[in-house]
């Protein structure tokens, strides 16, 4: 293992957080707040930390596989870590594992938070929570990639660890440029957005705030009562942004290359776009009735479905009290997620479109027993490698799931907040249902299944592997 | 700039990863899907598995809008229609390895018609590699500047050489010729050597001179300078025929040992004065009877690495002038290097360079004005040959008051045609081309000389 590489990764995020910790400065500057003291104190304590664990650059900078995972999964807790520190430093969260789960909550753009009470929070700490969504969703290694010239192929490795969906593709040949282009069709977007939400009349700090939540797929909201507060005008802009940024950014890619017939027929965004659509329908038939008139039905259920199935997790109702039907679509959804290669989670509708094609393939086996059958994806014949992969991934999913499950019981809550509290974390929404449900928060888990939370945001975000490798014992041998 | 490679065997992956690090956008295309992510995970460059030749493969692989497309796959054909159908969708560059022999005399043909930049047969360039060698035995490597005007030589300082104990600031004075030794390897270890060092025997040595200089410096210290008589080429492969087919043009008698009787009898067609010998050429007896100790120089050149390594081992010892090994394997050269084979041949390698000297020739149009460029002691040190543009800094400027890096040397200025072995009161000149030597790597321009 290349550990002095990994080293030198980790010390460029804790100065990339450094860095990123200047504006929730900058915000404590302009609405005149003591927090700002803290963040500043804290950046340079990240920067000088980064500093010392690595001055020079390594001489061996190929980045071999499971250095990839590991760096990867590593800068993440790193971030977290460092990154909870400021709450706690400022009495708002005074309890680390309570801050630690809110940060990672940002990070990992899950967006489920341990606070009753967020209108209580200074500007800077709101500002610093929503930022990590913005930050955490497409990548901090995929930032630090598209800034540092970073030579030799191995950081491939690295975008492959960090990169949701099975299989990662870039767009352009080398990885500098991908990531440089990811990120401007991201900004791009974001700035999109909170002009929108600006122009619709929200404050610019909410928008901001708003904006950041929307872009991650993260869903902190800066108000205590969520997104319940905003117009339809302003509820409608957020759905279509929330949905806008669960589309695979390949997409947006294909159509700034002007390829708009290879964009539409991607079979994943169509079959994302098919499961949205049918999703509203279904919902807004069987809550039309508690609400006044149709249009409200229709915009509450586009704005659940759109905030559930993107992994973002904002709320304009308390869907704990709609009726089990669309209660159950909206918990079907969560599992799905948005696409591959967006900032949100879940398991993603690539694979699960792959896996339902594997499922017919192996039906075709029963009936031609002798049958050959190459599954195709996008025109594309999917390789075995990937179907393992996939396969593996559900498998390691479902355990994870229940192993999770049973640690958090402990604490005695029902069996829809526990599940439903898993089912958010592991997926990245935030919201659950019941104890958990969109107005309620996790604060009354215990520690340890707050930690379990933790590793399941954690776990969900980098897709499982990059975690488990820390426990793989031969990951830390030299000659394993 | 925006390259395509189709076909990923040796050559393809060396030109891959050579091509990613200079900063180029790569992108690879294999029909074998293992080789594509085998290669994508290495390498920086986005790999495509299909069929190179197909438009909708070349479409994906963005082809409009690349600069250059190299086509290196198995199959001749495949490769010149690679490059046709490049050339057809998108106006780019192209170059195809073409090895058969029959296409050999028409290449300036399909070249021409086809609109190919060109075409590189790997056999043929590494024949020629080793002719170079045959012609001046006494150098490991040679490598030319400035259309052949300015040579890099590298040899080893024999025993009892009248150099040996010399600093390199007095030798000028005792061997009064015009040449610059502008990098050493001792032990392992690479210098670019200033006034101070103190040759000694067995230092492998680079200098730079005008050919002539080279052939007079090396008479002065005491390396014998004939050219070689006669050869003994174990191994009638095709890199073979072209060698014999040079050599016996510049009066050389030629010995080839075939051990394939129909080869054989193909040999002695097409080359109706060398002496082909039907036989193997790893019997001990066979190479006694056909006189081995006689001749002046050995080539191996069979089909297998570890024969050639053995039986130039043996021939070291046998004959007066030259060993020529060649090895098609590339992954342990450095293993091969300690055995002391005398010069070897690396096909692939030289196929390598020689589309990687395009490429960088053709750079240097768009951006950096890197003009030749060589690799030399296991890519250690580089050679860097640069235009002078009117708008050049450095121009007027007296070596001796430029702040150049540590572990660099001007080499050699060229000057209308002369060469001038640059002391201190020199400077350039626009038009000048210069040539720096380093360790220092991925230079793009003259300006990037001056220590920062």
């Amino acid at each position: 293992m290349n550990d002095k590489m990994i080293r030198f990764i980790i010390s460029w995020v804790l100065k990339l957080e450094a860095i990123l910790m200047m504006l929730p400065v900058l915000i404590a500057l302009i609405y005149r707040e003591k927090e700002g003291f803290v963040y500043l104190i804290w950046a340079a304590v990240c920067a000088g930390i980064g500093c010392l664990l690595c001055r020079k650059k390594p001489a061996n900078m190929e980045i071999y596989s499971r250095d990839g995972f590991v760096a990867v999964s590593l800068s993440w807790i790193v971030l977290g870590v460092f990154g909870a520190v400021p709450f706690v430093i400022t009495r708002e969260i005074p309890f680390y594992v309570d801050a630690l789960f809110e940060i990672v909550s940002g990070f990992t753009t899950t967006g489920a938070s341990i606070l009753p009470e967020v209108e209580a929070l200074s500007h800077a700490s709101l500002f610093w929570r929503s930022f990590s969504h913005w930050v955490g969703g497409m990548g901090v290694l995929v930032f630090i990639l598209a800034l540092l010239p970073m030579k030799g192929g191995s950081v491939m490795n690295l975008m492959k660890a960090e990169s949701p969906g099975p299989t990662v593709s870039k767009f352009v040949p080398r990885v500098r440029g991908t990531a440089k282009l990811l990120y401007q069709i991201y900004i791009a977007l974001t700035l999109i957005t909170m002009a929108a939400l600006i122009l619709s009349g929200i404050s610019v700090f909410e928008s901001v705030t708003l904006a950041f939540g929307a872009a991650g797929t993260g869903g902190f909201a800066v108000l205590n009562s969520g997104c319940v507060g905003y117009s339809p005008v302003q509820q409608w802009i957020l759905t279509i942004a929330m949905i806008a940024f669960g589309v695979n950014f390949n997409f947006y890619y294909l159509l700034l290359c002007k390829k708009i017939k290879s964009a539409f027929g991607s079979q994943e965004v169509r079959a994302y776009f098919l499961i949205i659509l049918m999703s509203i329908g279904v919902i807004t038939w069987n809550v039309h009735t508690m609400y006044p008139t149709f249009g409200e039905a229709l915009r509450q259920a586009a704005f659940q479905v759109g905030s559930i199935i993107t992994t973002t997790g904002f709320a304009t109702a308390d869907f704990n009290l709609w009726p089990e039907l669309s209660k159950t679509i909206l918990v079907m959804l969560m599992f799905i997620g948005a696409c591959a290669g967006s900032t949100g989670g879940g398991i993603k509708v690539s694979r699960i479109l792959i896996l339902l094609k594997t499922v017919h393939k192996e039906l075709t086996a029963i009936v031609h027993p002798r049958s050959v059958k190459r599954i195709r994806f996008d025109d594309h014949v999917v390789e075995h490698e990937v179907l393992r992969a996939i396969n593996v991934f559900i498998i390691v999913y479902l355990v994870i799931f229940a192993g999770s499950m049973l640690v958090i019981s402990f604490d005695e809550f029902s069996f829809e907040t526990n599940f439903t509290a898993v089912a958010a974390t592991l997926n990245n929404i935030g919201p659950g249902l019941d104890k958990v449900g969109p107005m309620s928060n996790y604060s009354e888990y215990s520690t340890i299944s707050k930690l379990i939370l933790i590793f399941d945001m954690l776990a969900g975000r980098l897709e499982l592997f990059p975690m488990l490798i820390l426990f793989y014992p031969s990951t830390w041998k030299r000659r394993g | 700039m925006k390259i395509i490679i189709v076909g990923c065997g040796k050559v393809g992956t060396a030109l891959t990863a050579q091509l990613s690090k200079e900063d180029n956008n790569v992108t690879v295309i294999d029909t074998d899907y293992n080789v594509i992510r085998n290669v994508s995970n290495m390498y920086d460059v986005m790999g495509i598995a299909g069929n190179g030749a197909s438009y909708s493969v070349l479409q994906e692989a963005d082809i409009e809008h690349a600069d250059l497309m190299i086509a290196v796959t198995k199959s001749d054909e495949m490769n010149l229609l690679c490059c046709v159908i490049a050339k057809q969708a998108a106006d780019c560059h192209t170059i195809a390895r073409v090895r058969n022999p029959i296409y050999r005399e028409e290449r300036d043909f399909i070249r021409r018609k086809l609109g190919l930049s060109m075409i590189i047969n790997p056999e043929h360039a590494a024949a020629m590699e080793i002719a170079r060698l045959l012609r001046f035995p006494s150098a490991i490597e040679i490598d030319s500047f400035s259309r052949g005007r300015v040579e890099m030589l590298r040899f080893k300082v024999p025993q009892n050489s009248r150099i040996a104990g010399y600093a390199l600031k007095d030798l000028s004075r005792a061997i009064q010729s015009d040449i610059l030794v502008c990098a050493a390897e001792r032990n392992d270890e690479v210098y670019i050597p200033d006034g101070n060092f103190v040759i000694r025997q067995g230092d492998s040595l680079s200098i730079i001179a005008a050919p002539s200089n080279a052939v007079d410096f090396f008479r002065r210290i005491g390396v014998r300078m004939n050219q070689v008589h006669s050869t003994m080429i174990v191994g009638g492969g095709d890199i073979t025929y072209y060698l014999a087919k040079s050599l016996e043009s510049t009066g050389v008698d030629v010995k080839i040992i075939e051990k394939n009787r129909s080869r054989a009898e193909t040999l002695s067609e097409l080359l109706p004065r060398a002496t082909v010998i039907y036989g193997d050429g790893s019997d001990r007896e066979l190479l006694r009877e056909e006189c081995i100790q006689d001749m002046d120089s050995f080539v191996a050149c069979t089909d297998m690495d570890e024969e050639n390594i053995i039986l130039s081992l043996y021939a070291k010892n046998m004959v007066s002038t030259k060993v020529v090994t060649k090895i098609n394997h590339l992954e342990f050269n450095d293993v091969i290097h300690t055995l002391n084979l005398d010069s070897l041949i690396y096909p692939k390698h030289i196929t390598a360079e020689y589309i990687l000297q395009y490429v960088r020739a053709m750079k240097n149009s768009i951006g950096s004005n890197v003009e030749t460029l060589y690799k030399l002691m296991d890519d250690r040190v580089e050679a860097l040959e640069f235009q002078i543009h009117q708008n050049c800094r450095l121009v007027g400027i007296r070596l001796q008051d430029m702040k150049t890096r540590p572990n660099l040397l001007v080499a050699a200025i060229s000057r209308q045609g002369k060469v001038i072995i640059p002391g201190g009161q020199d400077s350039f000149e626009v038009g000048d081309s210069v040539i720096v030597v380093t360790t220092v790597t991925g230079l793009q321009d003259i300006h990037e000389i001056l220590s920062e």
